[in-house]
């Protein structure tokens, strides 16, 4: 058989654009059906407005906007709805759409979100959708924060691999050790956590929950050795790291990739009790 | 003005890598991105690595299924520069602490992936691109490099010799995307563009927003040479709704593709009957498309991923990414029914054309990544291929940007040199010929070219945001977007291709009356995708003219009227030129002499 495709289609023109309008077709058919059931749903979208630059602009206020709900309609969906349908001035970072990119989280009916990861169908209230931008964030514009603190702290755990040695060839690590590591890679540093986190609001030096993991990522690494454990320890244990941690587990319960901050911030807790012993 | 030895155009893992490379090399270097680093596209990868690391494996295989897998448009020299290097490369990733999946005996797990003849791809669950990205951004961090995070190039300072290959790059001009500042950059020993593919170009992607092809249209207009942009590579598993990617992997570690009649697709129709699902992707995509057209897709849209018989332990181990992904984006929950799947467009195989160091023909200017075609891709890329293009080629260019010796390239640059055929193709509308304005400027000095394309930047924006009234962006994107699904997609007819060309032109007319609606200098994004808009105009005409010209069928780029691939007359590269605005067609032929031997075109079968 060659890569030749069967040309099943000698009779029609376009099978692609024959499909296409047989679908429109359903989905028209799909949307009058819904139409009569239910009219048109609709969901009203409160949004959070703001530009230092703009007079009418500068005051903050809620924007209101109707979008149609459509099955699958996410968040992030509704805000581009709004923004190219209404008002193009409708400002907030999105990229990847599907989770990885963290550039669009957000404060979603009262809860720090990724605004692509969220249906609009599984919110509590799904009439009616209020987006914010991230609390203890300051605002650039609308829905746009300022991230430069997040990744500031982000930075100053020192976050990269560098054992004391440069290793000669490939190196060899268990699974059982990637495992160990493994959720706390997840990390796509959309700041969400942070956001939650209580003690971060208040203190603008804790490290906070993404930070504290992605150090955990680090220190339980088995291909670093023992006297940059060692190093990442004291990182980890200064005055604004992990003891302030009062695990009110808020970071768990917003990280979209379901990483457990709050279990590894204890874990790094005993740690530096077990290796302060040791060292005693 | 800021000043470096060398600038780096995007922040994904191209770039990353670049700035890496001539950071080692000594020189001053900064990455100048549109995103911050980390919400680059390169973090959507999925699959994994291409490298041959292991015993019975070796590079010249590589090297050799890389050039079956791209149908023989492949530039061998760009093809063995890939695999020989790409070792040294996946072991430097581990070296820097990159989480791969492990092997029992601790090192890292390579799985089989389509069109290879050994089960090459290194993999970090299904999210082997997070996982690179943030590899190599805690390396620049590392390093102290500087970033100009949210930083939007939106213009090359490139002077204005009539030849292209005469002209030399000295910067670019960039806005800072949270304050409005418009500013220069200089790049003492270069530019070198990672700006990534062109997904927008479409409606159903597995693309970022951001993929806009912002680096191809700049180099475009600046005098490159634009190479082999027909070939679109779709990929055969997006989810319906969204367009987001379920990895090849899935069919790398056992995934089943089947009918709505409940077939095993790919055998059952004959489609590749020896690889079944592992298949290059191309011919997957036209046996799913083709399956749905003949009535046998599920709801006439698409087609099931089963990946249930794995078992869950397997596929939380190497899969539970795509688990998320159907659950969060289609509501599947892929332990208990088949994923819902269909082609979507994935990567640009063609882009700025370079060398194997990453050099363009004008001087200074560098392209790396799915920006750049060197070309190592031909007319479709394997999978798992992407991923070492970026930190090969990237490295290579950085280091070559900062001076150091990483030998001489064989594939040549720029339209001068031996085999070059003008092409006499006729198209509907001219096109291009809306907008000659050429990204080139006079100056005598260096910081003289740059200030003079800073002027000429500030104009064009200030234009934008000063006109009261005219055309939203969206409107003019959404149009390309849809010419380009409806007719250049998996499968192309002549009709449909001029069709595209004709609404192309129109949206070229009506960008000349687009305006921005928000007038605040701060972080605007209204601003910024009108400025993308023009570069997805650009990109998407390239693609047309060379699908239109392209009379046979071969890898991505299949053509209803020409069921074959003619080697005899298409065994050759399509280059298009900006030429004061109008785009103008040519060919270079392929290298297919390579270092031990050369490659004879054989028919693909499977």
């Amino acid at each position: 058989m060659s890569t030749q495709t069967p040309n099943t289609d000698a009779e029609s023109d376009s099978p692609q654009a024959e499909r296409m309008e047989r679908k429109a077709e359903r989905d028209d058919e799909a949307r009058a059906k819904a139409g009569t059931d239910a009219d048109e749903r609709q969901i009203t979208l409160k949004v959070f407005r703001y530009d230092p630059e703009i007079p009418d602009k500068q005051e903050p206020r809620f924007d209101t906007f109707e979008v149609p709900f459509e099955p699958g309609i996410t968040v992030l969906d509704a805000l581009i709805y709004a923004r190219d349908t209404y008002d193009s001035s409708l400002t907030f970072r999105h990229s990847c759409r599907q989770a990885v990119c963290g550039s669009d989280a957000l404060f979603i009916n009262g809860s720090q979100r990724l605004g692509c990861q969220t249906q609009v169908a599984d919110l509590d209230d799904s009439e009616t959708v209020r987006v914010e931008p991230l609390p203890h964030r300051d605002v650039v514009k609308d829905l746009v924060v300022d991230m430069d603190h997040f990744y500031d702290q982000m930075e100053s755990v020192e976050p990269y691999f560098s054992p004391t040695e440069e290793p000669d060839g490939e190196q060899l690590q268990s699974r059982e050790n990637r495992e160990k590591i493994k959720m706390s890679t997840r990390c796509i540093w959309c700041g969400a956590c942070m956001s939650s986190c209580n003690i971060a609001a208040g203190d603008n030096e804790y490290l906070g929950p993404a930070a504290i993991n992605k150090a955990y990522r680090f220190y339980f690494d088995d291909r670093e050795d023992e006297q940059r454990q060692q190093e990442r320890l004291e990182i980890i244990e200064q005055e604004h790291g992990v003891w302030r941690c009062q695990t009110q587990f808020s970071c768990t319960t917003v990280c979209p990739k379901d990483i457990p901050l709050t279990e590894h911030i204890q874990e790094l807790k005993r740690e530096a009790v077990k290796q302060n012993l040791k060292f005693w | 003005m800021y000043e470096h030895d060398v600038i780096v155009v995007g922040g994904g893992g191209a770039g990353l890598r670049a700035a890496i490379g001539a950071h080692e090399a000594g020189a001053d270097v900064a990455i100048v991105t549109k995103l911050h680093p980390v919400r680059s596209h390169t973090g959507a990868a999925e699959g994994g690595i291409n490298a041959a690391l292991r015993d019975g494996d070796d590079w010249e295989l590589h090297a050799y299924d890389t050039v079956k897998g791209g149908d023989y448009l492949t530039d061998a020299p760009a093809a063995e520069t890939l695999a020989q290097d790409a070792p040294e490369n996946v072991v430097q990733l581990e070296n820097w602490g990159m989480p791969f999946s492990r092997e029992d005996d601790g090192r890292m797990s390579q799985r089989p992936f389509g069109g290879l003849s050994f089960p090459r791809t290194t993999y970090a669950g299904a999210e082997t691109g997070h996982h690179l990205l943030h590899t190599l951004y805690e390396q620049v961090v590392k390093r102290g490099i500087t970033v100009y995070d949210e930083w939007y190039v939106t213009r090359l300072a490139v002077t204005d010799e009539d030849d292209p290959e005469d002209r030399s790059c000295h910067g670019c001009v960039a806005w800072d995307v949270q304050t409005g500042e418009i500013a220069g950059f200089r790049g003492r020993d270069g530019v070198i563009l990672a700006t990534g593919g062109d997904g927008q170009v479409f409606d159903h992607t597995t693309n970022a927003v951001a993929n806009t092809a912002d680096g191809v249209a700049m180099a475009y207009r600046a005098g490159v040479p634009i190479e082999d942009m027909e070939f679109v590579q779709f990929h055969p598993t997006t989810l319906p709704s969204t367009g987001v990617l379920i990895s090849e992997g899935t069919r790398g570690e056992g995934g089943i593709l089947y009918n709505s009649e409940g077939e095993r697709l790919m055998f059952e129709y004959g489609y590749a009957t020896n690889d079944g699902e592992l298949a290059s992707r191309d011919v997957v995509s036209r046996a799913e498309l083709t399956e749905i057209n003949s009535g046998r897709g599920v709801d006439d849209e698409y087609v099931h991923l089963d990946m249930r018989h794995l078992g869950e332990e397997r596929i939380m181990d190497r899969l539970e990414n795509i688990l998320h992904l159907a659950e969060d984006f289609e509501g599947v929950d892929g332990l208990e029914d088949p994923m819902p799947v269909k082609p979507g467009h994935h990567y640009e195989m063609g882009g700025i054309e370079t060398n194997e160091n990453g050099e363009t023909c004008i001087d200074g200017l560098y392209a790396i990544g799915e920006a750049a075609c060197v070309s190592v891709h031909g007319s479709n890329r394997l999978g798992g291929n992407a991923l070492p293009e970026l930190i090969v080629f990237g490295g290579r260019a950085g280091r070559h940007a900062a001076g150091a010796d990483v030998g001489e390239p064989e594939i040549p640059v720029g339209k001068s040199g031996d085999g070059i055929e003008e092409s006499d193709v006729q198209y509907p509308v001219d096109p291009g010929s809306a907008d000659e304005t050429s990204a080139v400027v006079s100056g005598d000095t260096p910081d003289d070219v740059i200030d003079a394309a800073v002027e000429a930047e500030t104009e064009r924006i200030d234009g934008l945001l000063e006109k009261e009234d005219g055309v939203n962006h969206a409107e003019v994107r959404s149009k390309i977007q849809k010419t380009m699904t409806d007719n250049v997609n998996v499968f192309r007819e002549e009709d449909g291709i001029r069709e595209a060309l004709e609404v192309i032109r129109e949206a070229r007319e009506e960008y000349q009356d687009v305006y921005v609606a928000d007038k605040s200098r701060t972080f605007n994004t209204d601003l910024q995708h009108t400025i993308e808009t023009r570069n997805v105009i650009d990109t998407a005409e390239i693609i047309a003219m060379g699908a239109l010209a392209r009379e046979e069928f071969r890898g991505a780029h299949w053509r209803k009227e020409f069921q074959e691939r003619r080697d005899d007359e298409w065994l050759k590269h399509t280059c298009v030129s900006w030429n004061d605005g109008n785009p103008e067609l040519w060919y270079r032929p392929v290298l297919l002499d390579g270092e031990n031997k050369t490659y004879e075109p054989k028919e693909r079968s499977y």
